[in-house]
């Protein structure tokens, strides 16, 4: 008896071994669906009401469904690395675009080139998320939200300011004498700040930061990505500007310690003049708050915008790779990015529908759109590690640059240069 | 007749054991084998994996090749990884001596049984019983400049003139921190130091107070001594704990500011899952538990 017990007992544990050790089967096929297929997609918290929409327009009028997780942004690319390192991607996933050029790479995403090229408005697809989903000829994203960093100025406050509520900032250098007026006029409550900015934050700071420095006609990166620039005179020059903005403590007493998570908060309560914001932020501003909404300008004039959002791909590990396929094309079609995104206050992810029945109630989201051809969208292969790691060389980089001591810069530079070649 | 017998008796001894599985020592093997499949597959195989990455550039789809040992030799590059390691030791000094006085004290006001000590000793145990992550964020929430209630509390009472910055520069982010730690942690350790208390014989105080022994020679002669194995426990699990601190960086300071709270295994989650240099962390790691092997070998030795 005892004997059979340690027979049935070690049979029992190998068993399961085995199944733990068990592949999950090969990755990337295509299985055929019987009936409706429910996939499973994630998307980062940033960008997350744009896809709520899309999921809940798409399962409302299709029988697939897509099931959707949001992951907290600064967990996103984590959560991706270690699904993948267990062959768990989602079906279907979003990811910051200018994280996509290290996906592809690593071979995240399905190739989805031949499917794209049946689309009949494939040379209308944003040319700058396109672009960094494209490796070796291959294509392997379509865009799914466009997010653009515009200046947002509060024109109630600019009243009580004594500033022009209908003329916002030209310049960079205008743009800190009205934060910096709003701060004398309204400051003293402590509660209203002239501006706001997310200083402990790397991916804030290029946000919005470097679209001064295009705006300037100058570059932060060489076009392969694996030099930084950032210690030309222009970005010096951006820095400069901020810096004085928070010595006159016009920036809030919290921007330096701002993380991000909370940056673009405090502008909807009504508590800042003028801040750079996502343009995705501006279908969630109260209805009664009076906006204004201008381009980002270089210290001396000049306008652009950091063209980012989320691109979406096909996970390589997918079983379900026609359903898949099903759910992204529709968020391109017309129908899903007029009466979705459109009607939303949204930037489309195709150049030919900018003009739509919903664009023209609202001149700030024909601005915003105009601005998809002026802004760029950086490239390097080590975005992430660089420039959004908090423990990243960039950030160190700036907060020098901002709060601490420029005699610094050169040698941090060189080791954002030397990250971006890692 | 007797060599028949023989030659079979040989003849049964030389064939390959029909029922090998009758012997004790077979039988103790057999025994033996389920935890030893569970020790294997849970504990012996991810180390074994762990050191096979180390050696290995290892993506994240796709297979391995062999580079080592690039993954080790580069970690002596990595300056961030040189900061880790001299912060993760200033704190983990710093946490083991302040946690193991306060709970040594906490311990000792809870020692004796008197009317509603139950009522401290819960209170004193309960942060113990939040997640880590959770306290960690509770005091995200707490000691936060925008919306905590802390500082405005301090300021109402005059305390303070200003939101004091308590993540925002690199001491209060380890003062917080540690303060965070001996909250969470100070009840749990408590507890252990409260069992080891518990077992010193209530004749040994009295043998002392009778030959005109103080309470203070009591406690240094006495109880410290006799609490010596409880101690050498607590400081063990002290100083591992500290040495793979990560949640309360992670969650709390985020690293910040300046990267003057990245620990150890904070370079090690970052390597693996903003770098997708997998094998580097690998490496990192197994520096990391050789290192700890080594510390607690010693500890145990001397604190035995």
């Amino acid at each position: 008896m005892r004997r059979r017990l340690a027979g049935i007992s070690l049979l029992g544990v190998l068993a399961l071994t085995a199944a733990a050790c068990g592949n999950g089967g090969e990755g990337g096929g295509t299985q055929a669906a019987a009936g409706p297929v429910t996939i499973t997609m994630w998307t980062r918290a940033a960008t997350q009401t744009q896809s709520e929409r899309l999921v809940q327009e798409y399962n409302k009028t299709h029988k697939n469904q897509v099931k959707l997780t949001v992951i907290p942004t600064d967990n996103y690319q984590p959560r991706i690395a270690a699904a993948a390192g267990a062959r768990q991607l989602p079906d279907v996933f979003a990811a910051d675009v200018i994280f996509v050029p290290n996906y592809t790479s690593q071979g995240l995403f399905l190739d989805v080139t031949d499917r794209i090229a049946a689309l009949p408005f494939k040379d209308k697809l944003a040319p700058s998320h396109m672009k960094l989903g494209t490796l070796d000829g291959r294509m392997y994203t379509l865009p799914h939200t466009l997010d653009l960093s515009v200046w947002f100025w509060n024109k109630d406050l600019y009243e009580k300011a004594g500033l022009d509520p209908e003329k916002g900032p030209k310049t960079l250098k205008e743009f800190a004498q009205q934060a910096t007026a709003v701060q004398e006029k309204l400051g003293k409550d402590g509660k209203v700040h002239g501006t706001f900015f997310g200083g402990n934050c790397g991916g804030c700071y290029v946000f919005t930061f470097w679209p001064s420095v295009w705006a300037a006609g100058a570059q932060v990166m060489n076009d392969e990505g694996t030099q930084s620039l950032n210690d030309r005179p222009a970005m010096l020059e951006v820095f400069k500007i901020w810096r004085e903005l928070y010595e006159k403590k016009a920036t809030g007493p919290t921007a330096k310690e701002e993380q991000g998570p909370t940056w673009t908060g405090f502008f909807p309560k009504g508590e800042i003049g003028v801040m750079p914001m996502p343009s995705t932020t501006l279908g969630l501003m109260p209805k009664d708050m009076r906006i204004g909404v201008t381009p980002i300008a270089g210290p001396d004039g000049g306008e652009s915008t950091f063209v980012g959002g989320d691109s979406i791909g096909i996970g390589s590990t997918t079983k379900n790779a026609d359903a898949a396929w099903e759910f992204l094309s529709w968020t391109v079609g017309d129908q899903a990015q007029v009466e979705v995104m459109a009607k939303n206050k949204d930037v489309l992810a195709r150049t030919d529908l900018a003009s739509n029945k919903y664009s023209a109630e609202d001149p700030r989201v024909v601005l915003i759109n105009s601005l998809v051809g002026k802004g760029r969208t950086p490239y390097a292969l080590r975005f992430g590690q660089t420039y959004n790691d908090p423990q990243g060389p960039w950030l160190r980089y700036a907060r020098e640059a901002v709060f601490g001591d420029p005699a610094k810069l050169p040698q941090l530079n060189a080791e954002i240069t030397k990250s971006l070649q890692q | 007749m007797t060599l028949t017998i023989d030659r079979a008796g040989r003849a049964a001894r030389s064939r390959p054991p029909a029922r090998w599985w009758r012997s004790r020592k077979a039988q103790g093997w057999l025994y033996a084998a389920p935890t030893a499949v569970i020790v294997g597959v849970l504990f012996v195989a991810p180390l074994v994996l762990v050191v096979w990455m180390s050696l290995n550039r290892w993506p994240l789809l796709g297979s391995a090749t062999f580079n080592a040992p690039d993954n080790y030799t580069k970690i002596l590059d990595n300056p961030l990884f040189a900061d880790a390691v001299v912060f993760t030791l200033k704190y983990t000094v710093l946490t083991t001596v302040l946690l193991s006085a306060v709970a040594l004290g906490l311990a000792l006001l809870v020692q004796d049984r008197r009317p509603g000590i139950g009522f401290f000793r819960t209170a004193f145990f309960l942060p113990g019983a939040v997640g880590f992550a959770a306290a960690a964020l509770l005091f995200y929430g707490m000691l936060n400049n925008d919306f905590g209630p802390i500082d405005p509390m301090l300021q109402a009472i005059g305390l303070t003139r200003e939101p004091v910055k308590w993540i925002g520069t690199p001491n209060m982010a380890l003062f917080s921190t540690i303060t965070l730690v001996i909250w969470r942690f100070a009840g749990f350790n408590m507890l252990i130091l409260l069992t080891g208390l518990q077992a010193i014989p209530t004749e040994v105080y009295e043998a002392a107070r009778s030959d005109g022994a103080g309470r203070r020679q009591i406690f240094t002669r006495i109880t410290l001594p006799l609490l010596r194995p409880t101690l050498a426990l607590m400081l063990i699990l002290s100083v591992t704990g500290s040495l793979l601190a990560f949640d309360q960086f992670f969650v709390f300071t985020n690293g910040g500011p300046d990267n003057s709270t990245v620990s150890m295994v904070m370079v090690v989650y970052r390597d693996a899952f903003f770098r997708f240099d997998l094998g580097g962390a690998a490496a990192i790691s197994v520096v990391l538990l050789a290192a700890l092997v080594g510390l607690n070998a010693f500890l145990m030795r001397r604190l035995r």
